[in-house]
């Protein structure tokens, strides 16, 4: 059932952040630097092993590969099973870079201990989502993530902290539960299509198949936990606090790689059990999306904390990604999943940016900045590479996806379409307009001393900068990997429902 | 040769890229002789190009080069792929060319500014994306260097962003821009999903063969010409161009009138087949609204004050001018206009910089006049360009004014009397300028003896790095007109050269009465523009007439404030009252929930605190637990 692998190493991905964490946690703290360095090993040995996956990958096929399946708690039907595929390669990956990245380039203020071995856990945490093809094991990872950030949150943030991790708790567990309650009514109910009870995720897509109604209501079940992840309008609010509140390193992953866990989920676990509850719930969730981008751009102009800004963003962002998801197309849903990509990496370097400012600056108030640009001219450099990959400026990593998904999802969701391709007006709005009140004009005496980009910041950035240039101008290597397994799963929708894709034009070819 | 045509946008990418690493090192002036260098071979790669084309039959003229796989997803195939042909290599060579002129100014120009290197960056950069605009072989390729050249004039016109008013300006010509890029993107969604393709080749055949509906063209086009408007600065998104003045002279002259302001006009000549099977009110629109823009544009610039604002409006009305004759069929007429124009405009341009230059950076022409006589190359060189942009024959502006008119008396004799009307005041405020600034009394002495101090304020002119673009630029825009003459179709040059880009769009005029008559025409053309000057010449030199600058001309018809007072007002209160709906209404309702909740089960402060903590704990631990029991079973 499972293909033979000499090594295990999604298991191996998942198990050294958690044994780096342990390791943190019994290391003296009387040498903060063995600490920081034990820390750092075990996220680059990850990252690097992330990176084999990456490079050793098999492009052109669509199946779940580096598979390692056993049972795990067999009365109840539930397994160990991990593999990768072309949506979840690039998310781990970045998942693995991100990770080392914010430890590098990220000191805590205080108990520097705990917050590396919360951070590892959480990487574990972060990585057993994007693994598992088990709905409880996936369910399990997925609630691990929230006790690291819990803490994160509400041990290194700012003023508001309590009141932002625990909105972002009781925000989170409240979609949760309706998952769980979804998980164990669809194993229960396939139990009959497939003949026994399994909650292996690929048995039960291919195997199960529930009565119309019955499979709307399970795919909301998972619908909510994810719309709250994403999130999606009107489930964001707890998301402008929790990114506010949050340290620069739990900003940087909560907008990097923790967001997209919503969006993998959809199509994962939304598209791949329920096509036909999420062919019919497309009208909704297009029309979400495109408010929420539409929406989330002008509440971001309004913002006066440049952290807050930057949430919204990513509020518009993540529309895209959602629009794609549900117009269903090759390039839409391609485009969805290089946005989570793209948009980890350049709100991730956005938040790095911004913890820069306060860093230096106390203050993430647009108001109290004012001509960095003319004391930091190289920081303000690198702010404007990323704020223009934010925008969507062709050429730039940014683009890619979103473009993806507007000319994908134009062909099945026209107006929406049209509406969502607004959203690249305003980003330039808000963005430029925070630009020139922080950066532009004469500085004034508090700002006038804002030092220059330190050489350990420029070559955390330089990566981020990177992969922004590369990706823009060569996403072949990218679309290549994720394309085979989204055509994959849409023939899986389309085999499954009277959904329609776009095929004339692919039949001339 | 024609392989060797990605070295034209290479040169200035490799000067973008080695003065990013080293362009604190080279200083000035290296950075920027190495900038001008590279737009210079930029220029005669494009000139063996030319020639190499020219050896070849007509049908042979089109050359793709790709140069690697873009963005490759299903039935989506986008290259990056040049597409080498008369229209490209048209545009290339006066970018190019202009360029290069431009930057070898700006080294006398930047002279002294501390962030000289940074400069000549922007400026390569800016080269580079102006060409890959122009020669991409699809609209996303352009759209890459349409989105580039955004980006630098944003760069460009901030350059100076220690001061307000360009920060503002540079934003403002972005968001602007971005509106227009908006239909572009609408456009390619289009046209994407009607022929299945971005390449120009894929969607013009399809309108050609006719497999393209009516309904479709009609869209692309119309969406295509919304960007249009927003980069060539047409009505009602020309907004951003009088603004964009607060970049420095040289932005002014190369990419906010010579160069990336004409792009509008070449992507509408570039899918001139899909404007040609749209409805026929799709070409009357685009005629319309340059015609309006045309107008609209030369009244205000009869009241600037502005060295630079009249030039700015000057160049709206052109570009509008330019429109008119797209909408009329006349795509000829167009690109002719567009390269005579460049020529002129960049010329009256720099020489305004000149004179800004020589006047320690005053810009306001009721504190200049009888400049001539300190400036005497600036003030010929800009007589030559006030001759060709007033329609004087025989300079290059006459010829392609001229060539317009013809076309779109043909098509329309309404629109043909706002053109002509147009060129009279184009004449009349051109004229204006030149009095103002060369002749009459000198304003400056009143100016240095009021503020005393300031001994070495005395105009001077400028060196020889800036004169000497001048004089090529004069000799230009003397004789742009040989391009295309009117007399016989053998003198048709510009016409024979891109006719594989335009035959199925252009227009034919003959017989009609308006070819027939193309000397009475010429004729009234040449009284027109007399008249415009004879009229400015009574007003500001003979001072026999009152002047009549009314200050609604010299606000632009309120249409600016306007927009800022709406923008400013109802638009940012509705913004705001998203934002506090978010705050207030939606997130409001997660709270109240959450108090109810909290409130019923009489735990507010438990649930504020402790009892998350205590559940994270549980749960936290409960993982712990499930791990442990999971390593136990040694299912590893």
């Amino acid at each position: 059932m499972h293909e033979h692998i000499s090594f295990p190493i999604l298991t191996a991905i998942i198990f050294l952040p958690i044994i780096g964490a342990l390791l943190v946690t019994v290391l003296s703290n009387r040498r903060p630097e063995w600490v920081k360095l034990c820390a750092i090993l075990f996220s680059v040995g990850t990252g690097a092993m992330s990176l084999w996956v990456l490079a050793s990958f098999t492009t052109s096929s669509a199946d779940f590969q580096f598979v390692s399946q056993h049972d795990w708690i067999s009365a109840w039907g539930i397994s160990w099973h991990l593999g990768v595929d072309g949506i979840s390669l690039f998310l781990v990956a970045l998942t693995g870079i991100l990770f080392p990245l914010v430890i590098i380039a990220i000191d805590p203020h205080h108990d520097q201990k705990r917050y590396l071995a919360w951070l590892l856990l959480l990487e574990a945490g972060v990585m057993g989502s994007f693994l598992s093809l088990d709905l409880v094991l996936f369910f399990l990872f997925f609630e691990i993530v929230l006790v690291p950030m819990y803490f994160l949150i509400g041990g290194w943030g700012y003023d508001d902290r309590v009141y932002a991790a625990t909105k972002f708790f009781l925000f989170t567990m409240f979609g949760s539960a309706f998952m769980l309650v979804g998980i164990v009514a669809t194993a229960a109910l396939a139990r009959h299509d497939v003949g026994f009870l399994t909650f292996d995720l690929v048995t039960l897509a291919e195997h199960a198949s529930f009565a119309t109604n019955t499979g709307r209501w399970l795919f909301f079940s998972f619908a909510i936990a994810f719309a709250v992840k994403v999130p999606l309008f009107p489930f964001h609010t707890w998301l402008p606090d929790a990114h506010t509140q949050a340290p620069t390193g739990g900003s940087v992953i909560l907008a990097g790689v923790m967001l997209k866990l919503g969006t993998y989920g959809f199509l994962r676990f939304g598209l791949y059990l329920f096509p036909e509850a999420a062919v019919w719930a497309r009208p909704l969730f297009l029309t979400l999306a495109t408010i929420g981008i539409v929406y989330g751009a002008i509440a971001a102009t309004m913002q006066t904390d440049l952290k807050r800004l930057v949430a919204y963003s990513s509020v518009a962002h993540l529309g895209f990604i959602v629009l794609g998801t549900f117009a269903m197309t090759s390039q839409a849903v391609t485009g969805g999943v290089a946005q989570m990509i793209n948009h980890g990496v350049s709100t991730g370097a956005l938040f790095l940016l911004v913890g820069m400012i306060y860093e230096r600056r106390h203050t993430r108030e647009i108001a109290q900045l004012r001509g960095i640009q003319k004391v930091a001219p190289i920081f303000a450099g690198a702010f404007t590479v990323v704020m223009l990959s934010s925008i969507g400026v062709p050429g730039l990593n940014g683009f890619v996806g979103e473009f993806l998904v507007l000319i994908g999802s134009f062909q099945t969701a026209r107006w929406w379409t049209i509406i969502a391709a607004t959203g690249v007006i305003l980003a330039a709005l808000y963005l430029l307009w925070a630009y020139q009140r922080v950066f532009h004009g004469e500085p004034d005496e508090e700002n006038s001393t804002f030092a220059e980009l330190k050489m350990r910041e420029g070559m955390v950035l330089l990566v981020f900068i990177g992969i922004i240039g590369f990706t823009g101008l060569y996403p072949k290597p990218l679309l290549d990997r994720i394309e085979p397994s989204v055509d994959k799963l849409i023939e899986h929708v389309v085999s499954r429902t009277d959904f329609v894709p776009p095929a004339a034009l692919e039949v001339e070819k | 040769m024609l392989d060797n045509a990605w070295l034209i946008p290479a040169l200035p990418l490799a000067g973008f890229i080695i003065i990013l690493l080293f362009g604190r090192r080279l200083g000035e002036p290296k950075a920027g002789v190495l900038a001008t260098l590279m737009t210079a071979g930029s220029f005669a790669v494009a000139i063996g190009v030319f020639f190499a084309m020219l050896s070849r039959a007509h049908e042979d003229r089109h050359h793709v080069i790709t140069l690697f796989s873009w963005l490759p997803v299903g039935s989506l195939h986008v290259d990056m792929a040049l597409l080498v042909d008369p229209l490209s290599i048209t545009m290339a060579l006066f970018i190019t060319g202009i360029g290069a002129l431009i930057h070898l100014y700006a080294i006398g120009y930047m002279h002294g500014d501390p962030k000289f290197s940074k400069f000549f960056l922007y400026l390569n950069l800016f080269i580079f994306s102006m060409l890959m605009l122009v020669l991409g072989e699809n609209l996303l390729v352009t759209f890459l260097g349409w989105e580039g050249v955004g980006a630098c004039s944003y760069f460009l016109i901030s350059f100076w962003h220690t001061q307000d008013s360009a920060a503002t300006a540079g934003k403002k010509a972005f968001v602007t821009n971005r509106v227009g890029d908006w239909g572009v993107m609408v456009a390619m969604l289009m046209a994407f999903s009607a022929v299945g393709t971005l390449s120009y080749s894929g969607i013009n055949e399809a309108a050609e063969s006719g497999h393209l509906a009516t309904v479709t063209a009609t869209g692309i086009a119309l969406m295509l010409f919304v960007g249009a408007c927003g980069k060539s600065a047409q009505l009602p998104l020309y907004l951003w161009l009088p603004d964009a003045m607060e970049g420095p002279t040289p932005v002014s002259a190369l990419i906010h009138a010579a160069t990336m302001v004409t792009s509008g006009v070449f992507l509408m000549t570039r899918i001139n087949p899909v404007l040609h099977v749209s409805y026929h009110w799709a070409m009357t629109i685009i005629a319309v609204v340059g015609a309006a823009t045309a107008l609209f544009a030369a009244t205000v610039a009869v009241a600037q004050t502005d060295i630079k604002k009249v030039l700015a409006y000057s160049t709206v009305s052109q570009l509008g001018f330019m429109f008119l004759a797209v909408g009329s069929g006349a795509y000829v007429a167009a690109i002719f206009h567009m390269v005579t124009h460049a020529f002129f405009k960049a010329l009256l341009f720099l020489g305004s910089g000149a004179v800004i230059h020589g006047m320690h950076h005053q810009q306001d022409m009721r504190r200049m006049g009888a400049l001539r006589k300190v400036m005497p190359i600036t003030a010929m060189t800009f007589i030559v360009g006030w001759l060709a942009i007033a329609g004087v024959p025989p300079f290059a502006g006459f010829w392609s004014k001229d060539e317009i008119l013809l076309y779109v008396y043909a098509n329309n004799r309404g629109l043909y009397l706002v053109g002509v009307i147009t060129a009279l005041l184009t004449a009349y405020y051109m004229t204006r300028q030149v009095i103002m600034v060369f002749y009459g009394e000198a304003r400056w002495h009143d100016h240095s003896q009021e503020h005393g101090a300031h001994g070495d304020s005395t105009p001077h002119e400028s060196p020889w790095i800036m004169l000497a673009p001048l004089v090529v630029l004069a000799g230009l825009a003397i004789a742009g007109g040989l391009l295309q003459l009117p007399f016989s179709s053998k003198t048709h040059f510009l016409e024979h050269w891109l006719e594989p880009v335009i035959e199925n769009g252009e227009r034919n005029i003959d017989g009609t009465w308006a070819s027939d008559n193309k000397y009475l025409l010429l004729f009234v053309a040449v009284i027109i523009a007399c008249l415009g000057i004879a009229g400015a010449i009574a007003v500001y030199a003979k001072k026999k007439v009152p002047v009549i600058e009314p200050a609604i001309l010299a606000n632009g018809w309120m249409y600016d404030s306007s927009v800022s007072r709406f923008m400013g007002g109802p638009g940012r209160t509705v913004f705001s009252g998203v934002a506090q709906f978010d705050a207030g209404v939606v997130d409001g309702a997660v709270n109240g929930v959450a108090r109810v909740v909290s409130v019923t089960s009489g735990v507010l402060r438990k649930v504020q605190t402790g009892f998350v903590r205590f559940y994270a704990a549980v749960l936290g631990l409960g993982v712990v637990v499930m791990l442990a029991w999971f390593l136990l079973r040694g299912v590893l």
